[in-house]
Formats: structure tokens, sequence, C-alpha cells
């Protein structure tokens, strides 16, 4: 592992943050800004990321950078305009470059005259405390009674927006009206976000469930394709296109497999939180494959993808940013698990028909495959 | 005589079929689309209606290809589908048991494994248009010889010259060097052949597992240089199918012949449609910072379709039936 020393850029810094930004990545927005506003430190949520942040990211980045770096610059770019003076970025350790893209975007801005205060959130490699010594910093005055309580009003934030997603993906294959699905999902989500309280969050989770469940369906047969990949491109909507939305509508139900929350509980919480999906079942399903870490989440795509060939899903879809080393190394390996794969590398370009003609491609393929195999009753067990 | 109609418009060709309730091919229209899909639709509609007996009946139509939901929209289709399953529906039907189809047309390419009768795995090309039948094309323009003799030409030479097929940029100041050393263009041809199939099969063939038969399709397929290029580096012998050139437009007919025998009536629009007015426009959406560029499909002035907005607020202000289908 090449972990370097904790990066000590904010010691230097006399002054308290003002407005604290982030990148966006998918609706991690949501779990940070309640957290962090919970704790009274004033947030600038960048716009959402658009063809401007791509432009942007794009103009100023170095060109064989990935995706993420693009669009996170961007995203500082835009948010610094709206008035941000620091920037909360998620670090790393390991062979993905990612881990460290915050001082690379940092000196980037700095080169730019956007003069930004950096806090980098390592995962923490021993002790939570590490993690928490910078949400000290970040958030001043609050006591550490306080800020545990942030961590978890954020927390159960992002619980809450996994969770419509997830009703999302099943209803979206299903709806009576389309697009009912994504209507009902939006506005859902607006109760989630408006819960400025703990206390709010059971009325707006119960809420918001209701929304969802307001939502017409028809009973039909559905594809069932897990998604895979690196956690950027699966988890933030502009950068996939719009993968998940476009798959329901040619009637699959996806299940992704890294939601926010179980990331939280991996790298955050060091898995402290038993009762849900983690990270080292889809590294022990990886082992006969891949029995090392090669950085990102190339051991999780694998081992993913070996989990859901065994739970019977119809196939498995592969995202990665060009240019993505530990997901080529897993992608080498997809062929050899006994599940139809697809992978889709995702850039700067924004033509979706070359996305959308392999989409359907691809569901005809299953459609096919399910097809015959249900023709063929006295089929012999692989 | 009653058929069904396949039409694929790709970016460089546009193909019409009529294939007859035996799935025969009867007619076959090939061309070019030359950057105005609308006027070579109407006009390959028209060249069919003329070529068809008066009293024939369209029971259904099948359309394919980049431009695919365009030709949908003006010509009333039942079923709308992708490249790689209609290309994969007529390698079948031409080709019984068929189990790889390398497909080269103008402006990509694309492999497609089938077993038993069925597309188990495919891949297009994403990197460059290297490998595509546009190269060959300009290559051809280039030492100033007709496309149609390219492969014959090619067929002469004995000792092929190595030209790299990494990159179309690199290929072609490889070729003139090669030219300028004085080689014959036989053996420059045929190079070029070679370089082209290693383009192919490095980045779409990739880990794909080729196995026999082996059908070669796409416009490219008429370029017999190609063929023995294709059966050199593979150790195996490439078929190509009877109307390999319009294979798209076939299988998208077959498609439509498949959809219509569950029942109901064409949403054909009758071969008049080649003399109504259709009328393409955009308009830049100013609603958030995507500034997404709408495309609008109007005939006889009335906006009958709209498509390339991401969230859906212009396309679905119409009625399903006129979406992209």
């Amino acid at each position: 592992m090449f972990c370097r020393p904790a990066y000590k850029q904010y010691d230097d810094c006399e002054v308290l943050p003002v407005k604290v930004t982030f990148p966006h990545m998918g609706h991690a927005w949501i779990c940070l800004s309640a957290m962090l506003e919970y704790l009274g430190v004033s947030v600038v949520v960048p716009p959402p990321s658009s063809k401007r942040t791509l432009t942007l990211g794009v103009k100023h980045g170095p060109e064989f950078a990935c995706l993420p770096l693009k669009l996170n610059l961007g995203n500082f770019i835009e948010a610094r305009e709206a008035g941000a003076d620091t920037v909360l970025m998620a670090g790393g350790c390991g062979p993905c470059r990612f881990g460290y893209y915050a001082q690379v975007e940092h000196a980037i801005l700095e080169d730019l005259g956007h003069h930004y205060r950096l806090v980098v959130m390592e995962p923490p490699q021993r002790h939570i405390g590490e993690l928490l010594a910078k949400i000290k910093y970040v958030t001043g005055q609050s006591s550490w009674w306080q800020v545990v309580q942030g961590i978890r009003f954020g927390y159960c934030k992002a619980r809450a927006v996994d969770e419509l997603e997830m009703a999302a993906h099943r209803l979206r294959p299903r709806e009576a009206v389309p697009g009912a699905t994504s209507a009902a999902f939006k506005d859902a989500l607006r109760v989630v976000v408006q819960a400025g309280r703990p206390a709010d969050m059971p009325a707006a989770v119960a809420r918001a469930r209701e929304i969802m469940a307001a939502v017409a369906v028809e009973a039909r047969p559905v594809l069932r394709v897990g998604i895979v990949g690196e956690i950027y491109t699966l988890l933030e909507p502009f950068a996939n296109l719009d993968i998940e939305r476009r798959l329901g509508e040619l009637g699959v139900e996806v299940d992704r497999s890294i939601y926010l929350s179980e990331w939280i509980n991996d790298h955050l919480f060091l898995g402290l939180l038993r009762n849900m999906r983690s990270r080292r079942a889809a590294c022990r399903a990886a082992a006969p494959y891949l029995n090392h870490c090669v950085g990102g989440h190339g051991q999780e795509t694998v081992g993913s993808t070996v989990l859901y060939a065994r739970a019977g899903y119809d196939g498995v879809i592969q995202l990665l940013p060009f240019t993505c080393m530990p997901e080529i190394v897993a992608h080498s390996i997809l062929p050899r698990l006994d599940i139809p794969t697809l992978t889709l590398t995702m850039d700067e370009q924004s033509g979706e028909a070359g996305l959308v003609t392999r989409l359907e491609a691809f569901v005809d393929l299953l459609e096919q495959r399910g097809k015959r195999r249900v023709s063929l009753p006295a089929a012999a067990p692989a | 005589m009653k058929g069904y109609l396949g039409i694929d418009v790709g970016s460089v060709s546009t193909n019409l079929v009529f294939v007859d309730e035996n799935g025969g091919v009867r007619e076959a229209v090939y061309l070019r689309t030359r950057g105005r899909p609308i006027e070579t639709i109407q006009a390959g509609l028209r060249e069919v209606a003329g070529r068809l007996p008066a009293k024939t009946a369209v029971r259904g139509v099948g359309c394919t290809g980049s431009g695919r939901h365009l030709a949908g929209v003006i010509a009333g289709a039942d079923v709308v589908k992708n490249e790689i399953t209609s290309h994969a529906t007529a390698a079948c039907a031409l080709a019984p048991g068929v189990r790889t189809v390398l497909e080269i047309g103008g402006q990509d390419s694309k492999i497609i494994i089938i077993r038993d009768g069925v597309v188990a795995d495919f891949a297009m090309n994403t990197v460059c248009a290297a490998g595509t039948g546009s190269f060959l094309d300009q290559q051809a323009a280039r030492l100033n010889i007709p496309i149609e003799d390219f492969g014959p030409t090619a067929l002469e030479s004995g000792a092929p010259v190595r030209i790299a097929g990494r990159c179309a940029v690199f290929a072609e100041s490889d070729m003139i060097h090669k030219q300028q050393m004085g080689y014959g263009l036989p053996d420059i041809l045929a190079g070029l052949c070679e370089a082209l199939v290693r383009n192919y099969l490095n980045n779409v063939g990739k880990g794909k597992e080729i196995l026999s038969p082996v059908v070669f399709q796409g416009g490219v397929a008429a370029n017999v240089g190609m063929k023995r290029a294709f059966e050199q580096a593979l150790g195996l012998t490439v078929q190509i199918p009877p109307h390999y050139g319009v294979m798209g437009a076939v299988g998208a007919a077959l498609l439509a012949r498949e959809k219509m025998a569950r029942g109901g009536n064409s949403r054909f629009r009758g071969f008049g449609v080649a003399a109504t007015r259709f009328a393409a426009g955009g308009f830049e959406c100013d609603g958030c910072p995507n500034l997404c560029e709408v495309v609008e499909i109007k005939r006889e002035g009335e906006v009958i379709a709209r498509w390339g907005d991401r969230c859906g607020k212009w396309s679905s202000a119409l009625t399903p039936e006129e979406k992209t289908g």
C-alpha cells in the first residue's frame, strides 16, 4: 500500500472555515449537507453536475485523468462562484490514483486563482479517530457528542435515500404509467432533504415511503441486472448517463453493488454495523479469481459479479471511467464468471446513441437467453 | 404480394429491403445517406414502391441503424430495433448455424457471438473508426483506385507489406512511407486489409471466442481482400451471406414479421410518405445548464416527434405513441 502521511494543509489555517463545499457523487450531498448543517457549518452545495461542469473540468483538468477528477474540478469551480471557501474531499490509499485527487485538484484550483482551504477525509486506516479529528476541524465549536449525533443524522439520510433508490429500481420496470417512478422518486427525495432535524426523520421517511408506494405497478416479467464497477460512475447519474433509469425503462430491475450507506459503513465506520451487505462478502467471493487489492473497487467488482451470478441474476453491467486501472483488471476476469456481462466505459462523450444501442442489445440478449432457459425443461445444472 | 419492409439508416448508407411472408428477400435498395437521412429514407421508399408489384401489401415495418428512431417516425414502424439484434437475426436466418458474426459498416464495426441460435456476447468499436469502411474508402481515394477494385487488386499480392493498424492516422503515414519506398499497389492494398483485420480483432474482437461457422457481413464484406485477410488471421473459412450489405435491414424486416405474427395492424404510413413534407429542426433548451439540443421532426408543419432532452420535458410533451419508440 502506498499510504502517505496524513495531509496537514488545514493546520496552517488560523481562521475556521466559513462555507464548506464538496464534490457531487449522486445523492451524497443530501447526507453530507445534513451532517454539516446539523453541526452549524454553512454549506454550499455545488449546482448539479451539468455539461457546464464537465466543460470546466475538461478545460482545466489533465487530459488523461479520469472523468471523476474532471467533474470534481468543475463542481469546485461552480461552488466557488457560489461563495464556497473550503473543500471537503475524500482521500484514499492504495493503487487507485484517486487517493491523490484532492491534492491535485487543490493545486489546479490554486493555479486558477480559486483559493480554497482543503480538508481531506482519509478513510481511517486503524482508528475512527483520524476521521473524527478532521470532522472536528471543520465543525469547530461542536462537542464530540454533537459530532457523533451529526454523523448519525447524515447516515440516517443516506439510509433513507438508498431505500428510496432501491424502491425506484424495483418499481420502474413495473410502472403502469411511464415516468411515474422517476417523478415519485424526485418528490420522495425532496421530503427527505427537507427533514431539518434528526427528530423529523421518522415522519419524513414514512412520508417518502408512502409516495413511492403510491406508484401504480403492473405484474409483468422483468429481467434482473446487477450493476458493478467504480463507485463514482456507479453513484453519479450524470457520469453514467442515467443508466439505472434507462435500464428500468427497458424493463430491467437493477441492483447496484454499492450504495452510499454501505460504503459509509464499510469505509468510515470500519464495518461497525453488522446487519448490512458488506464489501467483505464480495472480497471473499472474488478470492478464487482475484485475491489481492488492486485498488478502487476492482476486487468488489469481481466479487459482486460472482454473487449476482449465484443469486440467479440475468446479467451484470460493469461501469468504469476511461483509463480506470482497477476496473480494467477486473474486466479481464469477468468473462470467466458464469453470467453475461457488458462493460461500459464512461468518459466525457455525451452521445447517448451508442449507450442506448448497447443497452438495448444487451437486454435482447438476456431476454433470448432467458427464454431458452425456460424452454429447455431438462437443462442440466452447469 | 404481402411482405415486410426493413429500413436500416446508417451514417454512410441507408438500406431498404422487402421480404415476403417466407422470409425471402424480394427487393433490396442501397443508398448513400449523405447526411440527409429524411430525404434518403423517402427516396428509398419511392424506389422500393416503384419496384414492387402494384398490389403489394406491407404487413409490417422494422427500422434499425443509428437513424432508426427517425426512420421509425417517418415510415411508421412496428419495430424499432438496435443494430446488434437486427444483424444477429438476419445472420441466423440467412446462414443457419452461424456462431460468429463479423460486421464492418461505414462508421462502425461489431462482433456478435451466437451460440445455439441466440446472441451470447457482442462488442462494438469504441476507440476509433480505423477498423471501418470509411477508412478503406479514404485510402482507396488516396491511392486513386475505385473502391470496387480494392479487393481484387489486393488478391494479386504475393507479399503484403506490413502497415501499422493501431490507428488510422498511423496507418496512413505508414502506407505513404511504403508507397514512397516503391512497393507495388497490390502489396500495399493487401497490407491495408491485414492492418484493418488486426485492428478489428484487437479492438472489437478482444477476448471473444471466435468459432466457426464465421459470417462476414456489412458493406466491407464486398471487399474480397478483407475476406482473405480475415481467413488468414483466424485460420477459419469465412462465409459471406447473400445480401451481406443490407443485413441490418433484413433483420429489421424479419423482426417486424415476428412481431406482426402476434397480431395487430401495421403502423406503416404507406409509400405516400415519400411525397409528404417532413422537416427536422432543433433548438437548445435553456431550462437548466445541460442545454440539451432538442430535435424536432415535423410532418406538414406539425411536430410529430422530439428527442434529445435529458429530462424528458420535451419528448414527453407528445403522446407516447409518437415518441422515439
